[in-house]
């Protein structure tokens, strides 16, 4: 059956959308030094206290303030981001509503962390010129400039068809659709058993509800994963070089940075003395870590220590190892090993044009199943190995590098987020030794959120599966 | 010949569930009434089966009587068997079911309007409408009498240009041989309004003494009594069983190879008819893999030896119908006192209504029921009683009572109905209700009482007992929330003997309470309160506390729309005139002429671009006129 795109797309919706919460980064992206992140809507502050970490919660300071403390991800009650959290109270607002602004200083890539934990939390991104309309809506910004929010609106809403179509043909689109089939049957099944109590269709257990719920909160995680790759495509794939000194590190980084063109260099930030560098191998973007303290000092291990290097290692998603050939294998050289032990790890041998001393067979031994690369980085041999080693790594599995199909927009991924909890909520009543009919208000919230991401919400859907699935009747 | 019938305030065309609902309602809110129909000794009549209630429809009767209305108190004194169903789950599922006993049902009923005040019940059948600019004046009637009225509500059921049709035989009827409404429909259309035809259907009914009920699962009612009226105090303790047994192989192989004698294939039916409510025939074709289907016989009353055959409706020939019945275990030899059949009949399309229920045409003019496009006693009762009452408000001069989706299945319905219109007989069912934990069986009073005492159907009596309940249950649940319940002998006593852990510290009661396994019985045990509360309240302190955190979330997504719901929209806006909407938003919404913008946003092919406009759109309005009147 064809399905009418636009139909769909038509139907999508949740109503509340204009007046729920809406954040999103308000300053420009690039080199800036601040970053702000503008929240608006009634949960505004609710949002900001179950994240921000300060002398007083938000909804206890005053408004028109500006406070400092800490953004954390509530689960891990890890800091995220230094900040100023700037609380307006409505009426006297932009929108008229509820704001926070959190002014963030740690560069692009926090500031989108940040973005996400608010948007995790419940707000939804929000559309270009979001804030203009709503202030207009409120009643805030005078005739004349109501024609242009309409423009905006419509222009908004003719882009958002385009993208959806090109989503809804994609793979991630059949991907949720499977999840939805999935869920479907089930919901149904627990309908009918509720409407028609006496027809004797299977009473669905909370067994079963566990199982599908398992089933799909395993592909979300699959699909946010790809969230992740979709992420790295846009910000880089975090990369460490770690090694003694006068291994090479150096040299590494420059036939890196060199061999390919950097896309963003030095973007310092002002509360951190970490500085990055982008490059792109083989399509793969880098972003490579605490490359300040490989240029100045060479001597990352013995200045900063062990733990210190186990806390770059523990940031980054990529580590690049690097030996020394010509030497016999050091403590220092088994505790790096040690420490990013369970990281996405390159092991690079330099230094091969010296003779062996190194022992390969523990090498390999620690090295387990990782790339072990042979490089001669001042004569430039072994560095396409390098590079082919990354490509593969980071297109691994079952995704191939020509079908990538990417979670990569902020609203998918919230809306994926919001459905993983939708399901766990579910699989908690499901332990909690909650009634079936209670399980399943979670089940069908996630069956619907996953309807939003694809542009099928569609609630009639249900009754038809309902009436198609079971023959009903008097 | 025509001649002047008489004045009144409300005239209501019809007397079947929606009928007597919107008759009963509007003469007692005070408006003078007069109730029209075909047939005196139809008054609530139950063409089909002899049931009230179930899943969302039980609710809805629930409804009905919170906010004054009979059918709860009409079944509680006249049913043969009451049944909670859905106990196993959650309560927000729990609903109540009674079989009718639906000879009494109708002479209750009519027994209760004939001795109600501003009520006079009268045999005629209304041929058409009078009409003044759009307002409606009166009725005429086929004898001539002209009535004058400020509201008319029509609730013909299947009565609109009925057409029975059993095998090859149609002919025009109401059901079971009624008489049909002809030219009322024919008039409808000649104002104008847009009509569409569907179909339901009935089984045959069988002599009870020739049922060999051996062969059959009994099923009987609750030990529990049980009403649907908040106010009933009598309870029937005598109840009859209904029976259950299935079809097989040999029936299906019968219907197959009759196929080509039923009307359904035949294409001579030509209405749409409802999924949920298929004849046998349709469900053997359609899930030809299933092996057999349920059947449950039904008593139709106390005094009489019919019974309903539920699962058996069909519009296969007579002679068929005999054959199939007698394949059936346990009905070998049984004697069929009426053929089952298929009816044809018109509805008006809904979307032609305000959420009032007045039609958008003719000012004054209501239609609840099957005319609006439902199926079900319940649905047609709870249109009735919102039809009768904004009948009764407006010619008070008062505003229309309008219930949105969070507060009752009524809501839903209604919603649904005006909203997005219905291709086929609309059955409520749980899952078109978004809010369905907030419309539970067991709180309908605490949602609508209020509603009901404000307009005037519920009496203060009734209103001050209320206000005590709920007033107890507020207490409970603080007392609750406000105790530790310590570790004791008896707490650890009391918790193992429902198989629950014993706590190892002093813990909150309301915490305690939210263990599944924990009912409110033990802990009332461990903190008894200063005065022993009724099981209703009890009941409520139970859900309430328990589910907290479920009813929480639903009443967020409800705080959420809310801001849409206050967002109105001109009756007469004219959505040409605005450019940035999508042609087929234009179209829809002149259609359905939304009245707030979260209803405008549940039409269906109007997008959230859409209604981004919409709201731009009303918001430069706002500005403009208060520009204009600077």
């Amino acid at each position: 059956m064809k399905i009418d795109v636009k139909e769909r797309i038509s139907k999508r919706g949740d109503p509340g959308m204009e007046f729920d919460t809406i954040a999103a980064i308000s300053t420009p992206m690039g080199e800036g030094a601040i970053a702000i992140i503008r929240v608006s809507g009634n949960d505004a502050l609710h949002i900001g206290d179950k994240l921000y970490r300060g002398k007083k919660r938000l909804c206890e300071v005053e408004t028109h303030s500006i406070n400092y403390g800490h953004i954390v991800d509530p689960e891990t009650e890890e800091r995220v981001e230094e900040v100023m959290v700037s609380v307006l109270l409505a009426p006297r607002t932009f929108t008229k509503e509820n704001m926070i602004e959190i002014n963030c200083h740690g560069g692009i890539v926090s500031v989108n962390r940040v973005l996400q934990l608010v948007l995790k939390e419940g707000a939804r991104l929000a559309e270009p010129g979001e804030f203009t309309k709503r202030a207009f809506l409120n009643g805030r910004i005078d005739l004349s400039q109501a024609e242009s929010v309409m423009d905006l609106i419509r222009a908004k809403s003719d882009r958002a068809l385009n993208v959806a179509m090109s989503q809804l043909e994609g793979k991630l689109s059949k991907r949720i659709q499977k999840l939805r089939r999935e869920l479907l049957e089930t919901v149904a099944h627990v309908e009918v058993n509720i409407d028609y109590p006496e027809y004797d269709a299977e009473e669905i257990t909370v067994n079963i509800l566990m199982e599908k719920a398992e089933i799909v909160q395993n592909g979300i995680n699959r699909l946010l994963q790809t969230a992740e790759q979709g992420k790295i495509l846009r910000e880089g794939l975090s990369t460490v070089i770690i090694g003694r000194p006068n291994v090479g590190k150096s040299s590494l980084l420059n036939s890196l940075v060199h061999d390919n063109k950097a896309i963003v260099t030095d973007i310092p930030g002002t509360t951190r003395d970490v500085i990055e560098e982008y490059v792109n191998v083989r399509g793969v973007p880098l972003r490579l870590l605490d490359t300040a303290g490989i240029r100045e000092t060479e001597d990352i291990v013995e200045k900063l220590g062990v733990e210190k290097s186990r806390k770059v290692v523990s940031k980054a998603e990529l580590v690049l190892l690097v030996l020394n050939y010509n030497e016999e294998l050091t403590t220092s050289d088994e505790e790096l090993f040690e420490i990013s032990q369970g990281s996405d790890r390159i092991i690079i041998i330099n230094k091969t044009d010296l003779p062996e001393k190194i022992d390969m067979k523990r090498v390999k031994m620690l090295a387990g199943n990782q790339f072990i690369i042979s490089t001669s980085l001042v004569n430039d041999e072994g560095v396409d190995e390098l590079e082919e080693a990354i490509k593969q790594l980071f297109f691994s599995g079952e995704i191939e590098s020509e079908d990538l199909t990417y979670v990569s927009n902020s609203r998918h991924i919230a809306l994926l987020n919001q459905a993983k909890k939708a399901v766990d909520d579910a699989m908690n009543a499901i332990n909690e030794g909650m009634p079936v009919d209670m399980v399943q208000i979670d089940i069908t919230r996630a069956w619907e959120l996953l309807g939003e991401v694809i542009g099928d919400s569609v609630h009639e859907s249900l009754i038809d599966q309902l009436f198609s699935q079971f023959c009903l009747g008097k | 010949m025509s001649f002047h019938g008489g004045d009144f305030d409300v005239i209501v065309i019809g007397a079947g569930h929606a009928g007597v609902e919107a008759g009963l309602a509007s003469a007692r809110m005070g408006a003078n009434t007069l109730m029209l129909t075909l047939n005196l000794d139809a008054v609530a009549y139950m063409p089909c089966n002899p049931s009230v209630g179930g899943p969302a429809k039980g609710i809805v009767v629930r409804e009905i009587d919170a906010l004054g209305g009979e059918m709860a108190k009409n079944i509680d004194k006249t049913h043969i068997q009451m049944r909670m169903l859905n106990t196993g789950k959650g309560p927000a599922v729990r609903a109540l079911r009674a079989q009718a006993d639906k000879f009494l049902y109708q002479h209750e009923m009519k027994k209760t309007i004939e001795e109600t005040d501003n009520l006079l019940l009268r045999q005629g059948m209304v041929e058409r409408l009078i009409v003044e600019n759009n307002e409606i004046r009166g009725v005429v009637t086929q004898t001539g009498a002209e009535y004058y009225s400020k509201a008319v509500v029509i609730t013909t059921g299947t009565y609109l240009r009925g057409k029975v049709i059993i095998g090859d035989l149609a002919y025009e009827s109401g059901p079971n041989n009624q008489q049909p409404s002809v030219n009322l429909s024919y008039h409808l259309q000649e104002l104008g309004f847009e009509m569409v035809r569907f179909k339901t259907g009935t089984p045959p009914r069988v002599n009870s003494q020739t049922i060999d009920y051996t062969k059959t699962e009994i099923q009987p009612g609750d030990d529990i009594p049980r009403a649907f009226s908040y106010e009933t105090t009598k309870f029937i303790t005598d109840q009859l069983p209904c029976w259950l047994t299935y079809t097989n192989e040999e029936t299906h192989q019968l219907i197959n190879n009759n196929l080509d004698r039923s009307p359904m294939y035949s294409g001579m039916i030509e209405g749409t008819g409802p999924r949920y409510c298929p004849s046998i025939e349709d469900k053997i074709v359609r899930f030809n893999d299933k092996p057999r289907h349920q059947i449950f016989l039904e008593p139709e009353g106390r005094n009489t030896q019919e019974v309903y055959v539920q699962g058996l409706s069909t519009s296969l020939p007579e002679d068929v119908q005999h054959k199939i019945l007698r394949t059936v275990p346990g009905l070998e030899n049984v004697r069929m006192m009426r053929a089952g059949y298929a009816i044809e009949y018109d509805s008006i399309v809904p979307t032609q209504l305000w959420p009032s229920l007045e039609t958008k045409k003719i000012s004054g003019l209501f239609t609840a029921g099957q005319i609006n496009g439902t199926s079900g006693y319940e649905e047609a009762a709870g249109q009735g009683m919102m039809a009768g009452i904004n009948a009764a408000r407006k010619v008070q001069g008062k505003e229309a009572i309008i219930l949105n989706r969070s507060e009752a299945y009524i809501g839903v319905l209604i919603d649904d109905l005006i909203t997005k219109g219905t291709n086929e007989p609309y059955r409520l069912l749980t899952s078109r209700a978004e809010y369905r934990l907030l419309l539970r069986h067991d709180n309908a009073d605490l949602r609508l009482t209020e509603i009901g005492h404000d307009i005037g159907l519920i009496s203060l009596e009734r209103y001050e007992n209320f206000i005590n309940k709920k007033a107890l249950i507020d207490e409970e649940i603080q007392r609750l929330k406000q105790t530790m319940i310590k570790v004791t002998e008896e707490s650890k006593t009391v918790l193992e003997s429902i198989g629950s852990t014993p706590i190892k510290e002093a813990i909150n009661a309301a915490l305690l309470l939210k263990r599944p396994e924990v009912t409110y019985e033990q802990v009332e045990k461990l903190t008894p309160p200063d005065k022993r509360l009724d099981s209703e309240v009890a009941e409520q302190v139970e859900i309430q506390i328990k589910y907290e955190g479920y009813i929480a979330k639903q009443l967020e997504q409800v705080e959420k729309l809310k801001k849409m719901e206050t967002k109105k929209i001109p009756e007469n806006l004219d959505y040409n005139a605005i450019t940035g909407l999508a042609t087929e938003a234009k179209q829809k919404l002149t259609k359905v002429r939304p009245l707030s913008v979260a209803q405008a946003s549940r039409v269906s092919g109007v997008n959230p671009a859409d209604v981004s406009v919409l709201l731009v759109y009303l918001e430069q309005g706002r500005l403009k006129r208060t520009e204009n009147t600077k």
